[in-house]
């Protein structure tokens, strides 16, 4: 037996089982569309059907007339949402559902059909006859699009004459590297309940904020502060789509208007339509090097496709920003509006796909130079931000290099491509480095000293598998100095005030501090206190000012991955025999949590490497795999023994020294993978995914 | 009398029987979750493709989403929710908490209902396709990783917990089989529900 001091000074940094995880086991745990409801009613999307138009009719008496069919919402009967809310405060077209009759692109919600059964919604939506005035479509998305623009919202960055260096660099690497559409396919389903209850608007959601959308749902519907409640207990995966769907909106639209509790629930292939996707990127990597491989010039142009209702920027760039030194950089991006749904933020947005062009030409810029590319990377490692010039906060690239290579067993690596068979298998190996950005955002928590001994903490975290409820228990536990075992968590409700969504891999660092702040709070409060009276006593953090105080710096996470391949030439098909990640990230709370999510990010790399490709039909702008037998994400047989691993990388400018780790384990990856696929082949692959069509179409 | 769209069925989930009047378009999978209230069920695709909704008929897998309600009267059906034996938890979800199979957790009560299903669908000498000897008198192949990816590839998890799954699934099997003894006998392979050996020559 451990005394209590001994085990919660030791709380950060011990594997620690999930909290919530025997209710996940046995199947008690439960997600938006568990929670029963009185008087359930349950609505059923419908989407239109062609590219680009007008709604022209929309038959809703005979459907009306169906058993159980409570009501059809339309843009004739729709609440009126308020044009101006968004994110931040930007205006965001794809909140207006139902708000017109204009159809800015297949799969648009053009209806829901509210019933008494699941069955009856569903026998509606596909029993209403929705007609369209059609129009000319443009759903082509191409590099040099003539309508391709530079967003006000991502100025060239540069530092130096890029052009200038090129034409001076003895080596050159100038390629041009495709990604697909990518889909995030959490498991749940999206699915929201929403409820008029004592005059507020009670919201059962799978999101990845309830605070975040219970501003944005406050500011849509016209409702004053306080009003709505939105909580997420329990999230089946987000990895970024699951901010304010439009199955929360209708299902709003359909309370209000019903008076009913009503769920709508997205089908799968309305998850792969309406929740948004990784755009298409098209990127061009010019390298400029010395014979000694020292960057002398990087340029990194990038263009995504974005829709005609909302700007998304796949800034590709920000993985050029802080990875290499060079001594002239540049990092333009730009956007094409088509007539497709709108993009969204999916696991480490513009750094995943950034990642598998910059690594790849820093690849074959290592098999131009005949230098090693373990040892290229440590040639051009930065000792500052190489654009900012900013210090970094903390920063273990080297280490994570030079400990996977050990790891990896990368010295013995014969760099010759194409020369090594086992059976019918061509074997190669590959690397690729990594980063993403970390930090804090301000957030609020409150922690309570209970009259039972226990300590009941309080903030509007998510945890969407990610183990935060778990990481908070041990970071409050250890700012308290009580095992961890004394810690209840209380999380994902909006009415715990206001807190950070779970994104940008900057959850377990905001959340964390505010914490620590309310932790350290109730300890002053405590200081002569005897008696805990029946309510408690609670002490509060707010981390505004403190964040706001922060010196500039540039703060990362960072990581080298290995991946050993076998590809057969006979069948196109790539098989990853191992993988290996060596990450800096900050201290690390729970290793076991942290791992999985390592190891999940890594892949869903390997994912994005060989088999994720959104694919679409230029008669009609819908996506022709829309579902899992389509877009095949890695199963089981897919996926290797992956280990992941961490060097030291404390923080200085975290209270708690965290940075983050759920995305900068996919950044890189797909490089690697590539990389190995070039090592095994001699083929360069440089349109994602490596599918087996393109191994076998392709030449060395 | 006009034809009826409801019908009255009984299930047997979980070892209880349940009388209930169901849609005859209700799967069994809204059947368990909308009127049984058993939501340890997932729906994760509803159309067959990512087996979140997997539970065992007469011991066998079964994608819950691919079946009537009314066509599952007479089976003996087991959710997440029967697995373990009252407060003790099964091998398979021990293995599962312990080892984190699992992220979000919305895949999990179809995968564990599968590893309970795949162990003993080993135990009694099911070859896979990872299987490389596959004649009915052949030695049982270890339940390797290989062996257990193959088997539970029609579990999706895209939080990618997969390499930590096939550990706990090892990690479960071993203790089952030295609990239990692995059988190979016709008798083990119709208690699973898999036919006899036998038979299975005359099918394959």
């Amino acid at each position: 037996m451990t005394d209590l001091t001994d085990s919660a000074t030791r709380a950060v940094g011990t594997s620690t089982v999930r909290v919530e995880g025997r209710e996940k086991v046995t199947g008690a745990a439960r997600y938006a569309a568990d929670v029963p409801f009185e008087g359930l009613a349950h609505g059923w999307l419908v989407l239109a059907t062609v590219a680009r138009g007008r709604v022209s009719s929309i038959g809703v008496d005979p459907v009306l007339a169906m058993p159980g069919v409570i009501g059809v919402i339309h843009h004739g009967n729709a609440p009126r949402l308020n044009p101006k809310a968004g994110m931040f405060g930007i205006p965001d077209g794809t909140l207006q559902l139902l708000q017109d009759d204009r159809v800015p692109h297949f799969g648009r919600p053009v209806a829901l059909v509210v019933a008494e059964t699941l069955e009856q919604a569903r026998a509606g939506a596909d029993a209403l006859v929705v007609t369209y005035e059609e129009e000319p479509h443009d759903t082509a998305f191409s590099a040099d699009h003539p309508g391709a623009y530079t967003p006000v919202s991502a100025p060239v960055s540069a530092k130096g004459d890029v052009d200038a260096e090129i034409a001076a660099s003895p080596v050159v690497v100038d390629q041009r590297y495709s990604t697909p559409e990518e889909h995030h396919g959490s498991m749940e389903p999206h699915a929201s309940m929403a409820r008029w209850e004592n005059g507020r608007l009670e919201v059962v959601d799978s999101n990845q904020g309830s605070f975040m959308v219970s501003t944005i749902l406050s500011a849509l519907f016209h409702l004053d502060e306080g009003v709505v409640r939105v909580r997420a207990e329990h999230v089946g995966g987000g990895f970024g789509s699951k901010g304010v769907g439009a199955q929360l909106i209708l299902a709003v639209m359909a309370a209000t208007t019903f008076d009913r509790p009503v769920r709508v629930t997205l089908t799968r292939h309305q998850v792969f339509t309406v929740t948004g996707m990784r755009p298409a990127t098209r990127q061009r990597i010019r390298l400029g090097a010395d014979s000694t491989g020292r960057l002398r010039a990087i340029d990194h142009e990038s263009v995504n496709q974005t829709s005609t209702i909302y700007e998304y920027v796949e800034r590709n760039g920000e993985v050029t920003h802080a990875l290499y030194a060079a001594d002239a950089i540049r990092i333009s991006t730009s956007v094409v509006p088509v007539d497709l749904p709108t993009p969204t933020w999916m696991r480490a947005p513009g750094c995943a796909p950034g990642s598998f062009a910059v690594e790849s030409a820093m690849d074959e810029l290592a098999e131009a130079t005949g230098i090693d590319p373990v040892e290229l990377r440590l040639r051009n490692e930065p000792q500052v931000g190489p654009l900012s010039g900013l210090p970094f906060s903390s920063r273990n690239l080297v280490g994570c290099l030079q400990e996977g290579a050990r790891r990896f067993g990368w010295a013995d690596r014969d760099p010759r491509p194409g020369v090594r068979r086992d059976g019918r298998w061509l074997v190669g190996t590959g690397m690729a480095a990594g980063i993403y950005g970390a930090g804090s955002v301000p957030s609020t928590a409150a922690v309570t000293a209970e009259a039972d001994g226990g300590y009941t903490v309080a903030i509007g975290a998510a945890d969407i598998g990610t183990g935060a409820r778990t990481a908070l228990t041990l970071v409050a536990a250890e700012a308290l100095n009580v095992p961890p075992s004394a810690v209840r968590m209380k999380i994902a409700d909006s009415d715990l005030g206001s807190a950070w969504f779970a994104g940008g891999s900057r959850g377990t660092s905001s959340w964390s501090w505010a914490v620590t702040a309310a932790a350290e709070d109730l300890r002053d409060k405590l200081v002569g206190i005897d008696r805990i009276p029946p309510e408690g006593i609670t002490g509060r953090g707010d981390t505004a000012a403190q964040i706001a105080a922060l010196a500039q710096q540039e703060r990362h996470a960072h990581g080298a991955q290995f991946a050993e391949v076998a590809v057969d030439p006979l069948t196109g098909e790539v098989r990853v025999r191992r993988m290996l990640g060596i990450f800096a990230a900050g201290r690390i709370v729970n290793p076991l949590t942290t791992r999985s999510q390592l190891v999940g990010g890594m892949v869903m790399g390997l994912s994005m490497a060989l088999h994720e490709e959104g694919l679409r039909d230029a008669a009609f702008g819908g996506q022709v795999n829309g579902d899992f037998a389509g877009y095949h994400v890695a199963a089981h047989a897919d996926v290797p023994d992956i280990e992941a691993d961490w060097v030291d990388d404390y923080d200085p400018s975290h209270p708690s020294g965290i940075k983050g780790v759920g995305e900068v384990a996919i950044v890189g990856t797909a490089a690697a993978v590539a990389n190995a696929v070039w090592h095994a082949t001699g083929v360069r692959h440089r349109t994602l995914p490596i599918s087996l069509s393109r191994v076998l179409t392709s030449q060395a | 009398m006009p034809p009826t769209t409801r019908s009255d069925i009984s299930l047997r989930v979980n070892g209880e029987t349940h009388a209930l009047t169901v849609d005859n378009r209700t799967t069994l999978l809204d059947a368990l979750r909308e009127n049984l209230g058993l939501t340890g069920t997932k729906k994760g695709c509803d159309q067959g493709q990512c087996g979140a909704c997997t539970v065992l008929a007469d011991g066998r897998r079964a994608v819950s989403c691919l079946q009537l309600a009314v066509a599952a009267e007479g089976a003996d059906i087991t959710t997440v929710e029967g697995i373990s034996d009252g407060e003790d938890l099964h091998p398979v979800q021990e293995a599962f908490l312990e080892l984190d199979g699992y992220q979000c957790g919305y895949c999990t009560s179809g995968q564990i209902c599968s590893a309970v299903a795949v162990i003993r669908e080993h135990a009694a000498g099911w070859p896979s396709a990872a299987t490389g000897d596959v004649r009915p008198d052949a030695e049982p192949p270890p339940l390797d990783a290989a062996e257990i990816r193959e088997r539970m590839s029609g579990n999706l998890c895209r939080c990618g917990a997969y390499p930590a799954i096939v550990r706990a699934v090892g990690r479960a099997a071993e203790q089952t089989n030295a609990g239990q003894g692995a059988e190979r006998t016709n008798a083990g392979r119709a208690a699973v529900g898999l036919g006899t050996a036998e038979e299975s020559k005359v099918t394959a």
